[in-house]
């Protein structure tokens, strides 16, 4: 069970790192015939075993969204050309469409695996943060004791209360609503990792109230070591375990928290390819009923945090993933 | 008792007013203001005016203590959007998200716990199809769900794709209107409480099975006492502890969730004005919306910690004492 949520989430941050190699298409490429178009069989035979090829999608009805495979017209997959793995033929009309077409004719699946990219890179470099940021505070908060204690304790109790969700939305709706890309970047990150720290702190700050009265740190702080190399080198690799956790457990979060925000439209913008950007376009609720790969981006997000789950119940912990 | 229940009202009166005076104050500080709402077309003298109305041209400070003062007396301010006093409009909103909060809560406890208690005390292939179905429902977001259920509508017709009422019955009596929010409150009720149920399953099985390992379970059915008397009377009700201790963190969840389900749904509910009014700048609105979240948040704990204390008897007495 393990084995197989680590080579799942694995095999999705490879195919995420190779994109740009294994996108049949560039993420925004617009097929203007191709507005919807579902996704594109391969075949294998006709009159007999072939090379892998497909047919050309021939527009019936273009109100109706409705395709017909030319069938008398067999493309041969194209393999390692232009530096892809795969692609079909472009220029005759007929791109490799694994997952459909959206609603401006791009390439579903491409743009799953680069959007992949900005989403997972996001969520994992805020969960990153959000742990070390909350592992100072909570070692310092159990170590100091005291009023400093008192303070960044209720602090965190404040930010863990509050629905999450509302908070990113404010924070990040007082700030002008549309900037560049880079800019929402940082952003994201920032308000990801100011919701995250708090819940890291409060495990962090358990463990080291316990650990600081063990006779291994009475006898560091015996031996002459100093608060700080007390506190880092030996109370906080004590919280190792609950760390990797809970890091683990904040990135599915994270990425719900960017979808979220960009499904609402105040995330990325929507020229740059995101799980999150790609749901808003997939919103439609009339044309949603008839293209369903367009909803592939929040299949990809049940994957990572199904993934997640199952590593985190492999070590031991219920599944709990209340906050989004 | 009632210390403890002063003492969360207090915190339900500070949390109130911290999050509605930073959203007030976020909000006013924000670039652009509510002036943007009336288009580039706009004389001068109608954006003075505007901005008058809604203290725009105080400093954030003085605006905020005048405000403040004003909220002291329940007078809640105006909205710019709707152009009417923010108070009623709030109102509405907040009892549609009640209305699919509760109902949603609701169904996830009970179908949650009932599952889990089942799967927790019996081994076998029905409870192994119960766990692993909801390992996989607890991994499905209300983005997720509420997407993939208004699919579901829209292709299958079974029940409407979104909204709260039909734009059809624009007239409806009361008993027609209400079978037509019951007609749309599954949808939205399914992608909200199906990741909660599966959280409640899974905490609950778990400390059901540690519950049942217990040695005066053991002692109770040596005593004789029917098995369905032990799960229900003796097992059960201690391993509630650690689901009532979540129960509170829920209701942050479930604000949170129902954000995205409302949002998704088109449910006229208080996620989506908080939208509204923060990407107008529609700042008393956003101040109100953010006082009944809190508030909701707040009546959200204060209800945890009293089934808490209702399950479990040392809490009682740390309160008590």
């Amino acid at each position: 069970m393990r084995r197989a949520a680590w080579s799942l989430l694995l095999l999705i941050a490879m195919a995420a790192a190779a994109a740009p190699w294994l996108a049949p298409n560039p993420p925004n490429q617009r097929f203007d015939d191709l507005l919807y178009a579902p996704p594109t069989p391969i075949h294998l035979l006709s009159d007999g075993l072939h090379a892998p090829f497909i047919n050309p999608w021939h527009v019936v009805s273009r109100l109706e969204r409705r395709f017909e495979a030319d069938t008398f017209v067999h493309l041969p997959l194209r393999w390692f050309t232009g530096g892809t793995l795969v692609t079909g033929d472009p220029d005759a009309g007929a791109p490799l469409l694994l997952l459909g077409a959206d609603g401006y004719g791009r390439d579903i699946f491409s743009r799953l695996l680069y959007g992949a990219r900005a989403t997972l890179v996001v969520s994992l470099v805020s969960a990153l943060l959000a742990t070390i940021v909350g592992a100072c505070v909570g070692g310092l908060a159990a170590y100091a004791g005291g009023w400093l204690d008192g303070v960044l304790s209720r602090v965190s109790e404040f930010v863990l209360v509050l629905p999450a969700i509302y908070v990113a939305l404010v924070l990040r709706a007082v700030l002008p609503l549309v900037l560049p890309p880079s800019t929402v970047f940082v952003l994201l990150i920032g308000i990801f990792t100011l919701l995250g720290w708090p819940i890291v702190a409060r495990g962090v700050r358990a463990i080291v109230l316990v650990e600081r009265e063990r006779e291994y740190a009475v006898a560091a702080h015996a031996a002459g070591a100093s608060d700080g190399r007390v506190l880092f080198r030996h109370l906080l690799p004590a919280s190792a375990g609950f760390l990797r956790t809970q890091a683990s457990l904040l990135v599915p979060a994270f990425m719900l928290g960017e979808a979220t925000l960009s499904y609402v439209g105040l995330g990325f913008p929507s020229t740059i390819p995101t799980w999150g950007t790609m749901l808003q376009d997939a919103s439609n609720v009339a044309l949603l009923g008839d293209a369903p790969w367009s909803l592939a981006p929040a299949a990809a997000i049940f994957v990572v945090v199904l993934g997640v789950n199952l590593l985190a119940q492999s070590h031991g912990r219920a599944p709990v993933q209340l906050e989004p | 008792m009632a210390r403890f229940l002063a003492r969360r009202l207090l915190f339900a009166v500070i949390l109130i007013a911290i999050t509605s005076s930073a959203a007030l104050v976020l909000a006013r500080l924000a670039p652009g203001d509510v002036t943007s709402q009336l288009g580039p077309f706009a004389s001068q003298v109608e954006v003075e005016r505007t901005r008058s109305r809604f203290n725009l041209d105080r400093s954030p400070i003085s605006q905020w203590v005048l405000w403040a003062g004003r909220a002291m007396r329940f007078d809640l301010g105006e909205s710019f959007l709707y152009n009417r006093p923010v108070a009623p409009l709030v109102a509405r909103a907040a009892a549609n998200t009640a209305l699919l909060g509760v109902v949603s809560l609701l169904t996830a406890t009970l179908v949650g716990l009932a599952l889990g208690v089942f799967t927790g005390a019996r081994s076998g292939p029905l409870p192994l199809l119960v766990r692993s179905v909801s390992l996989v429902c607890v991994s499905l977001p209300p983005l997720v769900t509420s997407l993939a259920f208004v699919f579901l509508a829209a292709r299958t017709g079974w029940l409407p794709a979104g909204g709260m009422v039909s734009s059809a019955a624009s007239d409806p009596s009361w008993s027609a209107w209400m079978i037509d929010v019951l007609w749309h409150l599954p949808l939205p009720v399914l992608a909200l409480s199906l990741p909660m149920a599966a959280t409640f399953e899974r905490l609950q099985s778990q400390s059901m099975s540690d519950a049942v390992q217990q040695p005066f379970v053991l002692a109770a059915i040596a005593r004789g006492v029917p098995a369905s008397r032990v799960l229900l009377r003796h097992a059960w009700p201690s391993s509630l502890r650690p689901i009532c201790a979540v129960y509170g963190l829920a209701i942050g969840a479930l604000l949170s969730g129902s954000f995205i389900v409302e949002f998704v749904t088109a449910w006229p509910g208080l996620g989506r004005l908080t939208f509204e009014a923060l990407r107008a700048r529609d700042v008393y609105l956003v101040a109100a919306c953010a006082a009944t979240g809190a508030a909701f948040l707040a009546l959200g704990t204060m209800t945890g910690d009293l089934l808490l204390a209702a399950a479990d008897p040392r809490v009682r007495q740390e309160s008590a004492g």
